[in-house]
């Protein structure tokens, strides 16, 4: 099947080490992604806070975009496009007013909105369309002593659980035990990261990103795995704050797609693991050109 | 030695308020708070709040609308809906953090110096203008509103997002942006 991809703002920025790994990874799985067309920004949590009808506006656009390529599932790998785009239905569905909002902003430029297109995080495609038996058959590199932390953050599971346990999510875990990994049991795996909080009130968001990676270190991980860039981005950028402020807690931050493609034989460089901040160390089961890429990435 | 009044006397709320916010569509739940405390035990920035969720919920219901709006505690927020699935009444309290957000904003009676509001209007203005965001102007932006010496801090950073290759000036524009912006008045103009 083919998927409308929604990268946000995020996966072309700061973030572009998601989109560079997660784009080659799904189309060694088969699955074809477009890039929805004059795509706009979702609203993130920021519009939300300001206007809601506007941000219903604003994010649903994209929806009615796809909606009239005739595309029948979009891909939102940003955690806070995939719950807007998400909350975003849910509003027009329940709310009238939302939906006449919605409906006269439409109208002023022709676009139209009827139907709820499938909005779709790449764990649930992946765990419901390609399987862990496709997965499992494309690992040639697994990543046998490799010891990952799942952190999913909050907002993939949470308000709307619809493809995974909203208090234990697994899908990730799965995931990760079928590229040969060892995952670790990490309790703390939806709790907050902080959101854009590290940068309006440090003093507040900081500690939330302290607590995940001093877990993540206690509970015996090599590295965490994540699925959203501004989670990476707070687990990854802040390792001198913390340090000066609490301890040190200096472990790599990746998505979990680059460790998909580490496992499907591709480089740390084709998968941007050179764009984190604290560096992977090389693995074991790396072929030898790419240890030596993500050694040379490392230092 | 001046004294002053440490108790709210019932003249000193503002009647209504609450009636108006439990009217809004999702926001209806709020009736039914049955004061647990739920949502401030799993609010993971409740040590920060000057008011827990639950007084929050609490003084929104009972017309507390000067301390609501003014309150640190909306700010602090992270939308991580931890309360939200874990409220035993169905309360959308994340939604009702919204609601009292978009009212102080609306009322500019959000703490002066707190650079989250900040962050959110000048996110919407790129969103209209532009139709995309780029992270990195953004943040220079509000650190230029809000505390520019706090901008000289996040220079190390900024020169690993260099080193990275992840550091962009350059502000992304769609093409379809006077739709959109179109699209976004009719919202004012339905008001």
């Amino acid at each position: 099947m083919k998927y409308s991809y929604y990268p946000g703002c995020s996966l072309k920025g700061q973030g572009r080490a998601y989109e560079e790994s997660l784009l080659p990874v799904m189309r060694h799985l088969g699955i074809e992604l477009e890039e929805l067309p004059d795509w706009n920004c979702c609203g993130a949590t920021a519009y939300m806070a300001v206007d809601e009808g506007k941000a219903c506006v604003a994010a649903s656009r994209n929806l009615a975009i796809a909606e009239k390529a005739g595309l029948q599932q979009v891909l939102a790998p940003c955690s806070a496009c995939y719950l807007v785009l998400n909350k975003t239905q849910h509003l027009i569905h329940d709310y009238p007013h939302i939906k006449s909002t919605v409906d006269r902003a439409m109208a002023s430029v022709n676009l139209k909105y009827s139907t709820d297109i499938p909005v779709r995080h790449p764990l649930d495609v992946l765990i419901s369309d390609v399987g862990m038996d496709a997965i499992k058959q494309k690992v040639t590199h697994p990543l046998k002593g490799l010891k990952v932390a799942p952190y999913y953050g909050c907002q993939i599971v949470r308000p709307y659980a619809t493809f995974d346990d909203q208090f234990n999510p697994t899908s990730m875990d799965r995931i990760l035990e079928a590229l040969g990994a060892t995952v670790v049991q990490f309790p703390l795996k939806t709790k907050c990261c902080g959101g854009s909080l590290t940068g309006t009130l440090p003093e507040a968001g900081l500690r939330l990103s302290y607590i995940i990676l001093k877990e993540a270190i206690k509970r015996g991980a090599d590295v965490i795995a994540t699925v959203c860039p501004l989670c990476l981005f707070n687990l990854d950028s802040f390792h001198g704050k913390i340090a000066a402020k609490w301890e040190s807690t200096r472990i790599p931050t990746v998505y979990f797609s680059q460790l998909m493609g580490l496992a499907f034989g591709m480089t740390a460089k084709q998968m941007g693991l050179q764009r984190g901040l604290v560096p992977m160390k090389p693995l074991a089961s790396a072929p030898a050109c790419c240890a030596a890429r993500t050694a040379a990435a490392a230092s | 030695m001046e004294m002053t009044r440490t108790i709210k006397y019932e003249a000193d709320r503002v009647k209504g308020f609450g009636e108006e916010v439990m009217s809004v569509p999702g926001c209806e739940e709020l009736k039914d708070c049955i004061q647990c405390g739920t949502c401030s035990g799993v609010c993971p920035l409740s040590i920060y709040m000057d008011f827990t969720p639950r007084q929050v919920m609490e003084m929104t219901r009972f017309d507390f609308k000067n301390e609501v709006l003014g309150s640190k505690t909306i700010w602090l927020c992270a939308s991580c809906y931890a309360c939200t699935v874990e409220c035993p009444r169905q309360i959308k309290i994340t939604d009702i953090m919204y609601e009292l957000k978009q009212r102080a904003i609306k009322e500019k009676v959000y703490p002066r110096g707190l650079p989250t509001p900040v962050l959110a209007q000048e996110f919407t203005k790129m969103v209209h203008d532009y139709g995309r965001v780029n992270e990195i102007l953004l943040a220079t932006k509000m650190y230029m509103k809000t505390n520019p010496f706090a901008a000289m801090g996040m220079a190390p950073l900024g020169l690993g997002m260099i080193k990275t290759g992840r550091f962009s000036m350059i502000q992304e524009k769609i093409r379809g942006r006077a739709d959109l912006a179109r699209m976004l008045e009719t919202v004012d103009e339905g008001k």
